[in-house]
């Protein structure tokens, strides 16, 4: 069994490009420069074509017509210009949103930036242990002031996937707009923007095989009508939600690694989930004391989250240096804090240090799995004979009940 | 994250790992930090009846910066007298392994183990204890 190392286990963080991705952006960089909005010649023409085609490629994979598609420089983009264009053009409705206490990092960053800036109030929906948002407490959360609620599709962390379907039904029937940062979730589960009831949806390329700093908003345009104020002007681009000459090549890439996924997403989900089970397995046999994070039965088919009890997050990856992954560790965030999206599932602070997120895809072959869990195995067994915290765990102290010094 | 030499050689190559049985004669132990802020250190030391200390080990749970201190920190007492002991500086260790700024606070953790073993052993042989630290579990 042979193995390239280092291994990439942190899908969720970005993806490899597909080369069938690459080379469909390649001509749009040479001989196909022209500028989409030309109207006037063939090398504006074929640019054109290109963005037309696209459009189409992503609307077909969240079941949406290409009129609803804008593109965008990527997620952050999307989800700023959804929840900002909203609180601008609704706000003589009010200025309440509700937000999943889980959602993601720049949806809590665009939300905060409200409440700070423009006075928003925010109701923030609590989740299970398994990470999952109840239509109950969303109805529950909605006021008359309501303009947005936002519910992450699936998470980056523990890939708990939401029950789209019944958030979207309970906002539908309030009249409330129901934005879903989906960026982890497309390409990866099957997503139906009618079904679901989603009126503003956010994606971005570099999660699907495509290329990065480019990404879509997808914006309802009947049952409702979802109106939105451009965050960034100029020439009117992109049914004047979002000025500046489109990334032609990137959103040629977009479009085909949206085709990909669509085409290939039965098998490939098959797969991966085999494989990422067989992961889950192998280190659950092996290690005693490690927990999965999140939701076994809504989960993305490539995540898995494991606490390894008595084990700091850091020392894991700096022993699994050939392993490419994330932590919910403090000491591997900017903000030393440990992982809000693993606490808020009631996980101890102590097992949200001690938390790995492995993210596989599309590349991720059956010896990488093997070969990881080997040394996943050996990495945690060396530590905890190095954890004191183990050790007294192993003598019968209980570590909730010993006084530690606070530092 | 990138390491120092000198921390991932104490990662991969940790010195003095292991424990004593805290009862034994000589035996002091410190425990200093706490699960919820990712680390705990513990550092035992085993002085001898010239005051000296012969042996010492450590068993921490963190990041690599800190079981490279408390590494190091084992290291360094060896050899040394109760008052060399307590004359250890967090700075000494931050500069010994290069430690950057977010990590500070793994060098004050084992100067505390440090100060927390040797109390306690002196706790334990009935002598006052000298220049508290930040105190050990207890
Ligand atoms: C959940 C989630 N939302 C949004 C983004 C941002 O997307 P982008 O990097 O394209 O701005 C990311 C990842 O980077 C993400 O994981």
């Amino acid at each position: 069994m042979t193995v390239n190392t280092p291994i990439y286990m942190d899908y969720q963080s970005t993806t490899p490009m597909d080369p069938r991705v690459l080379e469909a952006m390649l001509p749009y960089f040479t001989n196909l420069f022209g500028h989409p909005s030309s109207r006037n010649h063939s090398f504006g023409w074929a640019a054109e074509q290109a963005v037309d085609a696209a459009r189409e490629q992503v609307a077909e994979l969240i079941g949406a017509s290409a009129k609803e598609v804008i593109f965008t420089s990527g997620g952050t983009e999307a989800i700023n210009l959804a929840i900002k264009g909203v609180a601008d053009m609704y706000a003589e409705k009010g200025r309440h949103m509700v937000v999943a206490v889980t959602d993601s990092r720049p949806v809590q960053d665009v939300v905060k930036h409200l409440v700070r800036e423009r006075g928003f109030e925010v109701t923030e929906l609590k989740v299970d242990k398994e990470g999952r948002v109840s239509a109950d407490d969303v109805r529950a959360a909605l006021r008359p002031d309501t303009v947005l609620v936002s519910v992450m599709m699936a998470n980056n962390e523990i890939g708990t996937v939401q029950d789209m379907a019944a958030i979207g039904k309970v906002a539908k029937e309030a009249g409330v707009i129901f934005f879903t940062d989906a960026t982890e979730a497309v390409g990866k589960v099957p997503v139906d923007v009618q079904a679901m009831g989603i009126d503003l949806l956010a994606l971005t390329g570099h999660k699907i095989y495509g290329p990065k700093g480019v990404g879509a908003l997808y914006v309802r345009r009947k049952n409702p009508r979802v109106r939105l104020s451009a965050q960034i002007d100029g020439g009117g681009h992109e049914r004047g939600m979002r000025s500046g000459t489109l990334n032609v090549p990137g959103v040629a890439g977009l479009g085909k690694a949206a085709e990909l996924c669509r085409t290939e997403m039965a098998a490939e989900s098959v797969r991966i989930a085999a494989l990422r089970d067989r992961l889950e397995a192998g280190i659950l046999a092996a290690l005693d004391e490690v927990s999965v994070n999140g939701s076994r039965s809504h989960r993305l088919p490539h995540n898995l989250n494991i606490s390894f009890a008595y084990v700091e997050g850091e020392s894991m990856l700096m022993g699994l240096k050939e392993v490419a992954l994330a932590s919910g560790s403090a000491c591997t965030t900017a903000t030393l804090e440990p992982s809000y999206v693993i606490r808020a599932l009631g996980v101890s602070e102590e097992l949200a240090h001690s938390s790995l997120r492995f993210s596989i895809g599309r590349f991720t072959t059956a010896e990488e799995v093997e070969f990881v869990i080997g040394r996943v195995v050996e990495t945690i067994t060396r530590l905890r004979e190095m954890s004191p915290l183990y050790e007294m765990a192993k003598e019968g102290i209980d570590l909730s009940q010993v006084h530690w010094s606070a530092h | 994250m990138a390491y120092s030499d000198k921390v991932l050689d104490h990662y991969n190559n940790p010195r003095n790992m292991g424990s004593f049985g805290k009862e034994e004669d000589g035996v002091g132990t410190g425990i200093v930090g706490a699960p919820e802020c990712g680390d705990v250190m513990k550092l035992q030391v085993k002085i001898n009846d010239d005051g000296i200390i012969e042996d010492a080990k450590f068993k921490t749970f963190g990041c690599g910066s800190a079981i490279a201190s408390s590494s190091l920190a084992t290291e360094w007492l060896k050899g040394r007298t109760v008052d060399q002991a307590l004359a250890i500086k967090n700075t000494d260790i931050v500069e010994e392994l290069n430690l950057p700024p977010v990590k500070i606070h793994c060098s004050v953790l084992a100067e505390d183990a440090i100060k927390a073993a040797v109390n306690d052993f002196l706790n334990r042989s009935g002598k006052p204890t000298q220049a508290v630290g930040d105190g050990s579990a207890s």
